[in-house]
Order: C-alpha cells, then sequence, then structure tokens
C-alpha cells in the first residue's frame, strides 16, 4: 500500500524554542491518524509544518511521492492537495456561504461559475448545511460553520485531510454533528490527519494513534492499543488526565 | 454584601457629613450648568450684536458670490479634494502594501515616504510642486494645471496618511484569515487582494472617509500656487469677495458651504462607526 504522506525527521523551532525535535510517522493512502497529546506538545506545529503553513527548519514532507519541503517545489500547488480544517473555522465573513466555498475553485483551480458552484452545493449537501447557501458565516452556528469550513476544503478536491482541533472551539451540543461528518469522510476512504482531544472518536474511527509530548512521538500504533492500554508513562499520565480530569483534581 | 449597606445605611442613620455618590454628581452638574449660563450671559451682554451683524450677516454684501459660489468654487472645492483623494489612495494602498511586504527594500521606501510627507506642511509640499517643480525640470508641464498640480500635491500627502491607515487595517484582521486562504491554494498577493484587503477596507472606512474630510478643508491651500478666476475654490471666492466689499460675511458663506459638505459626511462616518461596533 502507498504512503499517502511521510513525515521524515521534521524539525522546527521558533527561535530558541524547539518545537519539534525530529518526528517520523507515516500515514498510508485512506487511513486516519489521530494525533494526541497536551497542549503546548506541537500538535498544531505538526499539521501546519505538513502543509508548509510553517517551513520545517529540517526535514521531509512527501506526499504521494512529492517532496513539499524541496526548495523548488511549487508551494501553492503542493498545498492544493491537502485540506485544513481549523480549530477556529476561519471562514471569510465578508463573503457568503457559497463563495467562500466558490472562491478558490475559481481564482485557484479556474473552474468556472457553475461548475464551482455545483461542487459546492455538492459539498455543502455533503455536510449538511446545503440550504444555508446563501447564508453569511456570521449568521450560523459553530458547527454549521465548522461544516462549511470542512464543505471549503473538500471543494478543493484534496488528496489529505488535516484537522486542527475541528470541535475544540465548539459548544458541547454541536461537537456531535461535525465528527459526524468527519467520521462519514472516513468512511469514504479520505485520508485523514486529526488532531484532536475527542478521545472516543479517536478510538472509533482512527487507524492509528500518534501520542505526541514535548516535540517527540512517544508512543504510536492501533487505537486499541495507544488508548486502550498505553506503554509509556505520559501517554497514561495524559490520558488519565484527559479521560478522567475530576480524578486527577484530587491528586495534584 | 455586607459593605454595600453599611454606605447605604451611612448618610441616614449616622447622619454623616459625606454626601452620596449620587448626590454628589448633582451638585456637580448644577454648578457646571450655572458656570454655562453666566458664561452665555456675559457674552451677550458684551459682544455688540448689530455691529457683528453687519460685519459677519450683511448677506448683501455676499451678493456677487452667486452663482459662482456653487458653479465655481463648490466645484472646484470638491474636484480638488477628491481627486487628491483618488491618487492618496492607491498610492496610499500601494505604500502600505510595500510596508508589509517580506521584501525589506519597499519596507524602507515605503516608511521613508510615509515618514517625509507625514512631517511635512501641506502647504509646502504644493509650493514644491507648483513653483519648484516647473523650475527644476525645465521642460515640466502640468497639462491639467492648476488641477494635476493640486492632485499631486495634496494627494502625495494624504497617500502617507492612508499608508498608515491601511496598514493599520490589514493588521486587523485575523492572521487565521491568509492562512486559510494559502491553505486552499491561494498565493500570498491572491489571497491578500481576495480575502484580507476586502476586510481590511471595510474596516478602515471611518477613517478614510475623515481623510476625505481633512481633504475638504486643505483643498483651501491652492490659491498659494497662483490659480486663475476660474480654478477659484470655496476659500478663495469667499477672501476675493470679502476685499471687494470690505466686509466679512463673504468668509461666513464661504464656510457655511463646506460645511454643507463636511457635516453630512461626519454624520456618516458616525453612522459607520456605530454600524461596525454593532456587527462586532
Ligand atoms: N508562530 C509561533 N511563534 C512562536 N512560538 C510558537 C508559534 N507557534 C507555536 N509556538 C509555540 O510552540 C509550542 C507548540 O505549539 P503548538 O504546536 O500550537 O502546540 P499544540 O497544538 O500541541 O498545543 C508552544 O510552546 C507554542 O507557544
Ligand atoms: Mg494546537
Amino acid at each position: 500500500m502507498s504512503n499517502a504522506v511521510e513525515i521524515v525527521d521534521l524539525h522546527k523551532s521558533f527561535g530558541e524554542l524547539q518545537v519539534l525535535k525530529g518526528i517520523n510517522a507515516s500515514v498510508k493512502t485512506g487511513e486516519v491518524i489521530c494525533i494526541i497529546g497536551p497542549s503546548g506538545s506541537g500538535k498544531s506545529t505538526l499539521l501546519r509544518c505538513v502543509n508548509l503553513l510553517e517551513q520545517p527548519n529540517a526535514g521531509q514532507v512527501i506526499v504521494h511521492g512529492v517532496d513539499l519541503t524541496h526548495r523548488d517545489v511549487d508551494i501553492d500547488a503542493a498545498r492544493r492537495r491537502l485540506g485544513m480544517v481549523f480549530q477556529s473555522f476561519n471562514l471569510f465573513p465578508h463573503l457568503s456561504v457559497l463563495d467562500n466555498v466558490t472562491i478558490s475553485q475559481r481564482k485557484v483551480l479556474g473552474r468556472g461559475r457553475a461548475e464551482a458552484e455545483k461542487i459546492a452545493r455538492n459539498n455543502l449537501e455533503k455536510v449538511g448545511v446545503g440550504e444555508k447557501a446563501r447564508a453569511f458565516p456570521a449568521q450560523l452556528s459553530g458547527g454549521q460553520q465548522q461544516r462549511v469550513a470542512i464543505a471549503r476544503a473538500l471543494s478543493m478536491d484534496p488528496q489529505v485531510m488535516l484537522f486542527d482541533e475541528p470541535t475544540s472551539a465548539l459548544d458541547p451540543e454541536l461537537v456531535g454533528e461535525v465528527l459526524t461528518v468527519m467520521r462519514q469522510l472516513a468512511d469514504e476512504g479520505m485520508t485523514m490527519l486529526v488532531v484532536t482531544h475527542e478521545m472516543q472518536f479517536a478510538k472509533e474511527v482512527a487507524d492509528k494513534v500518534l501520542f505526541m509530548d514535548g516535540g517527540y512521538v512517544i508512543e504510536q500504533g492501533p487505537a486499541a492499543q495507544v488508548i486502550g492500554a498505553p506503554q509509556h508513562e505520559r501517554t497514561k499520565t495524559f490520558l488519565r488526565r484527559v479521560l478522567d480530569p475530576t480524578h486527577l483534581d484530587v491528586t495534584e | 454584601m455586607a459593605d454595600s449597606s453599611t454606605t447605604l445605611a451611612g448618610p441616614a442613620s449616622g447622619g454623616a457629613r459625606k454626601l452620596s455618590p449620587r448626590k454628589r454628581r448633582q451638585l456637580s452638574l448644577a454648578a457646571q450648568s450655572l458656570v454655562l449660563v453666566a458664561l452665555l450671559a456675559i457674552l451677550i451682554l458684551t459682544v455688540d450684536g448689530s455691529k457683528i451683524q453687519k460685519s459677519f450677516f450683511d448677506f448683501k454684501a455676499a451678493q456677487n458670490m452667486f452663482p459662482a459660489l456653487f458653479t465655481v468654487a463648490l466645484k472646484n472645492t470638491i474636484i480638488y479634494a477628491v481627486s487628491a483623494y483618488v491618487l492618496g489612495f492607491v498610492l496610499g494602498l500601494i505604500l502600505a502594501l510595500m510596508r508589509l511586504s517580506s521584501f525589506a527594500p519597499y519596507r524602507w521606501i515605503s516608511l521613508a515616504y510615509i515618514e517625509i510627507f507625514r512631517g511635512l506642511p501641506a502647504l509646502l509640499v504644493l509650493m514644491i510642486i507648483g513653483f519648484g517643480l516647473p523650475i527644476a525640470f525645465d521642460g515640466l508641464q502640468f497639462p491639467l494645471d492648476p488641477y494635476d498640480k493640486v492632485a499631486i500635491g495634496l494627494g502625495l500627502v494624504a497617500a502617507a496618511y492612508m499608508a498608515e491607515t491601511f496598514r493599520a487595517g490589514v493588521q486587523a484582521v485575523p492572521p487565521g484569515q491568509l492562512e486559510a486562504a494559502r491553505s486552499l491554494g491561494m498565493s500570498h498577493s491572491r489571497a491578500m487582494f481576495s480575502i484580507v484587503l476586502p476586510q481590511a477596507v471595510r474596516l478602515v472606512i471611518p477613517p478614510l472617509t475623515n481623510e476625505l474630510i481633512v481633504l475638504f478643508k486643505d483643498s483651501s491651500l491652492v490659491s498659494v500656487i497662483g490659480i486663475t478666476l476660474a480654478g477659484r475654490e470655496l476659500t478663495k471666492l469667499g477672501s476675493d469677495e470679502a476685499i471687494k466689499v470690505a466686509n466679512s460675511t463673504p468668509f461666513v458663506v464661504a464656510g457655511a458651504t463646506y460645511l454643507l459638505i463636511t457635516i453630512p459626511l461626519g454624520i456618516l462616518v458616525r453612522r459607520l462607526e456605530a454600524k461596525q461596533r454593532k456587527s462586532r
């Protein structure tokens, strides 16, 4: 089976601060990888290095055989292979939902208006916000906004989707609708890298879970193993904290 | 809880001298009103009403200003202000983008420009353009003289202010907007023009409208570069007439005509600001 994404010895620092200290990971086509780990461990930075929103200091990111970190690569073209969904949605507030989903199709891929709108409506329908095409982002709930953001990314026909804590900014009752859409995407065979604190989702959907701490991948493997029977002390501590926060409040 | 009940009970039960905050506010307001009334009374009693009326509100003296007040002076004022504004807007936008560029020489050029033109009086810049340039560059012609001179002189100065305004606007757009656009495959400049700038411009519409008000007033400076009768704007027409009739009423008429434009613009700015506050 071919590797959709290969991350090789990836290093990233911000000035003196070393955030990624040599990350190795690979994602096979159609796999869902969940990345978990404490806040500040470099999960977002890793995801942002994968689509070159941050320039890594060393190492490689290879997507379907193309080395994105190569000096001569066309970065804008390379990024198109990867869709990204952000914690804070980042919809364009001055554009309608439909325009949010069509603008880059038209300006980047050169699709005509009719074609772009057809693709947009299909994807909006798919994530369950088809009737909101004419609305503006500010008129939508957080869950709806995040689903529009997913539709927007999908409309660029990405080979891989990156999710950076897509449900962390949502009210609890809206988390489910976004996770449902992501689960559906996974079922359809989309290759996905998901930073998340939703352990239930990770357990049920992820083919592999990757635990990061202090700029390293501490542990990786099948969800049942990493979440169900963690080997490393740091993984155990983290999971105890996430799965049973009240218990820890007493002991610490 | 205990605190607030003691202060409430304080003056009533203890009979303390200290006034409650509400009483103190009332007293202070009463005192301020009294001062205002007194000042007004002094003003009315000391000035000679009829003399004021004759020198500022003798509308016979302003008769000759019509219809040139509107057909020439107001029209020119608008042309000067708007043409300078358009030039300032375009140049200001370019300077702001240079200022935010990752290419250092662009940033230096833009910064130098902004510092120089923000620091020079508009009057001086107009004189340099109007008198200096034609002498320095022998064959230099201004084909639309004085309209092009004025647009350039005032526009160069306005561009410096607008550049700073645009820059603040661009920086007020959350960085996630640019990132989202880039993650969709847009180049930096495409993301800038399609996503960031439209939002930035919306944010700075109120201060940019203020700049238009400033230009309406600064257009009065053009008389220093020697304009023909046909090129006169409000201040020049007012002062020419005032001298001719030896009366100040033409000044008042010219002034009122400025306010005809600037007050509605001011109201517009406040409306836009209120709308933006609400939408946040
Ligand atoms: N642009 C940046 N400049 C400086 N430091 C950064 C930047 N982005 C992230 N960091 C730092 O890198 C570390 C890892 O951040 P991040 O990748 O966001 O962690 P996580 O997503 O796992 O919470 C943090 O200490 C954070 O402060
Ligand atoms: Mg993060």
